[in-house]
């Protein structure tokens, strides 16, 4: 039996390409090293996926031939005078180059889900600029880990132990053994609790009673902390969690600049924090020899957007002053990262880029999808491997699904049943092969490891299929005119 | 009741997705929203019952489930999903990005309303010609 190693996780950002796979008569038997998200999807794809083409007739979408289905799709775009095509984090960067010069011809705009999660961290760092480097070093020799707005438990399961505080660096040792004495003593004080709720003592004493930072961030290992305005499963395995009042972020980092630069702060509490809290977590921070601030779209998401970022990028600038600090984003898809940068290389813009004037524009908060289809302003779209109708705010729906929607994706999902001609495809990273960009902006190779089913083509071919009859459209009105 | 509406990614949501997204258990996962125990105490409600979260730009109607990570008095998290997208505002105050965190709602016990599924909620909310 086949066993294929080396694969490369197609789910989230981090991207983990040490997963090894059982292949059995063209099937994933079992998967090793991969985590809870990335096993479900390696095993589970198969089980619930579209295999024909479908064209909406008389309000039904029924079964159509391949070469129909390229017919009507191009003939929507090259009718549409301001299509829009979208999506494009979960495939591979050679459909995404296609894509962009699909975006071209049909003179349509082009933006990834970037613009709806990490657009105003990019937006930010074309601003101010940031200080990165890639997984590998911060895997050596980060001894200060923050995660902020960032919930990598839940969304990137393998980041933790792949990358940072439970990997064993060649400079910086792991620190699992500490969380499972703090797991236990946590467990331990909860049952303590539960224990005086129900036994008659009135006022049981609460776990946040502690007060000033735990002992343990003030030693030379490696440690991490979490700020969040909930206590998430991540929170509960760092050093230290640090809770912030919703959508005060920006307080909290403006403090923390303040207090890094030995200024003094007028008042007890920012956002619900403790100054004194805030000065030795600022202490922390000077004191560290190699700091990474991960923040996730907590931090994008809330009030004030890219002036967050802004600050947090700021607020790493002045650390390294003192010592080495660095920030980096935890992108969500597997490739959104590639998304943004195959953009960058063939546009010069990262995202939102509109074509309608024959050469690229950006200008996110105009050429950016959601505003546009919350102005109503586009007639046609075209959606890759995405799930708009599932995420974007209800206006924005409404005027998507108004007019034509075309959707190339392996699976069902709530865009698909809204469209009028769907591309059963295949899946990138397991049926396909192709190109991914990690959160550091590391290339990795995705590799196919089962055969697709007949008809399912990659995201890729299906793309040059309706750009090259785009392009027949095109010549045969040009010779009737 | 008067709340912040948190939205963000589970590791649930995440497994659900790849079951599919019309499976009984990509609603299961996304069709919730956690509370903190003593605000439901607050509003009479249990596990497992309906309410409906109300915004400026719209209503939906999901199951209350007690939160793990409470307390959190008066913020509510629902992860995302088609159901909770009903009620986000599409302003994006120049940036390209609709504000998802940190939105304020107001929830309240829906005991006689169902929780839609997914064909169900696309039908009632959107019109395809
Ligand atoms: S952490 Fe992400 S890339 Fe790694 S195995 Fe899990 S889902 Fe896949």
């Amino acid at each position: 039996m086949p066993i294929i190693s080396n694969v490369t996780c197609p789910v989230c950002g981090s991207l983990c390409d040490d997963i090894e796979i059982l292949v059995e008569n063209n099937k994933v038997v079992k998967v090793k090293n991969a985590c809870g998200l990335g096993e479900s999807k390696f095993l589970n794809y198969n089980g619930h996926r579209l295999r024909k083409p479908l064209i909406r007739k008389n309000g039904e979408l029924v079964e159509a031939s391949i070469k129909e289905a390229i017919r009507r799709s191009a003939e929507i775009l090259a009718d549409a005078a301001y299509p829009i095509l979208y999506g494009w984090s979960n495939t591979s960067c050679e459909a995404i180059r296609v894509g962009l010069e699909l975006a071209e011809e049909i003179g349509g705009v082009i933006d990834n889900t970037s613009t709806v999660c990490h657009g105003p961290s990019v937006l930010s760092i074309q601003d101010v600029g940031y200080s990165t480097c890639t997984l590998g070093q911060i895997r050596h020799r980060a001894d200060l880990v923050i995660y902020w707005g960032s919930n990598p438990w839940s969304a990137h399961p393998r980041h933790i132990e792949r990358y940072t505080a439970f990997t064993q660096g060649r400079f910086q040792a792991s620190i699992w053994y500490r969380y499972l004495a703090h797991l236990s003593a946590y467990r331990a004080r909860r049952r303590l609790l539960r224990a005086l709720k129900l036994s008659s003592v009135r006022e049981a004493p609460t776990i946040e009673a502690e007060a000033g930072l735990p002992p343990t961030l003030f030693r030379k290992e490696r440690k991490m902390i979490v700020v969040d305005v909930r206590r998430t499963r991540t929170a509960d395995i760092a050093d230290y969690f640090l809770q912030v009042e919703p959508n005060k972020d920006y307080e909290v980092l403006e403090a923390l600049r303040a207090l890094i630069r030995d200024e003094e702060i007028d008042m007890d509490t920012v956002a619900g924090v403790p100054v004194e809290t805030l000065e030795e977590l600022a202490d922390v921070m000077i004191g560290c020899k190699f700091g990474v601030l991960f923040f996730g779209v907590g931090l994008t998401m809330s009030m004030g957007k890219l002036r967050n970022i802004d600050t947090a990028i700021c607020m790493v600038r002045d650390l390294n002053r003192y010592t080495k600090f660095i920030i980096m984003p935890m992108r969500g898809h597997f490739n959104v990262t590639g998304s943004n940068v195959v953009s960058t290389w063939q546009t010069g813009y990262p995202y939102a880029v509109d074509f309608s004037h024959g050469y690229p524009r950006y200008n996110p908060g105009e050429t950016s999808v959601v505003d546009i289809l919350a102005r109503g302003e586009s007639d046609a779209s075209l959606i890759v491997a995405s799930d708009p109708v599932a995420h974007f705010p209800k206006a924005a729906v409404e005027n998507l699904v108004r007019n034509p929607v075309i959707v190339i994706d392996p699976e069902p999902t709530p865009t698909t049943l809204m469209a009028d001609v769907v591309f059963p495809s295949s899946f990138v990273g397991i049926e396909t092969e192709g190109t991914a960009y990690r959160m550091d902006h590391v290339p990795l190779p995705l590799k196919k490891i089962v055969e697709p089913p007949s008809g399912c083509l990659s995201d890729m071919e299906i793309l040059q299929r309706i750009l090259a009859e785009v392009r027949k459209i095109k010549r045969e009105t040009a010779e009737v005119a | 009741m008067k709340v912040t509406l948190l939205t963000g990614r589970t590791l649930r949501q995440g497994q659900g997705k790849e079951y599919g997204k019309l499976s009984e258990r990509y609603l299961k996962s996304v069709a919730v929203c956690e509370m903190d125990p003593d605000d439901m105490k607050r509003l009479g409600i249990r596990e497992n019952e309906n309410v409906k979260i109300a915004t400026n730009y719209g209503s939906v109607v999901v199951k209350a489930v007690k939160s793990l990570r409470a307390p959190h008095p008066s913020a509510v998290f629902v992860p995302y999903g088609p159901w909770i997208s009903l009620v986000m505002s599409s302003k994006t105050h120049g940036t390209g990005m609709p504000s998802l965190k940190g939105v304020t709602a107001e929830v309240n016990p829906a005991p006689t309303e169902p929780v839609l599924s997914l064909p169900e909620l696309l039908k009632r909310h959107f019109k395809k010609e």
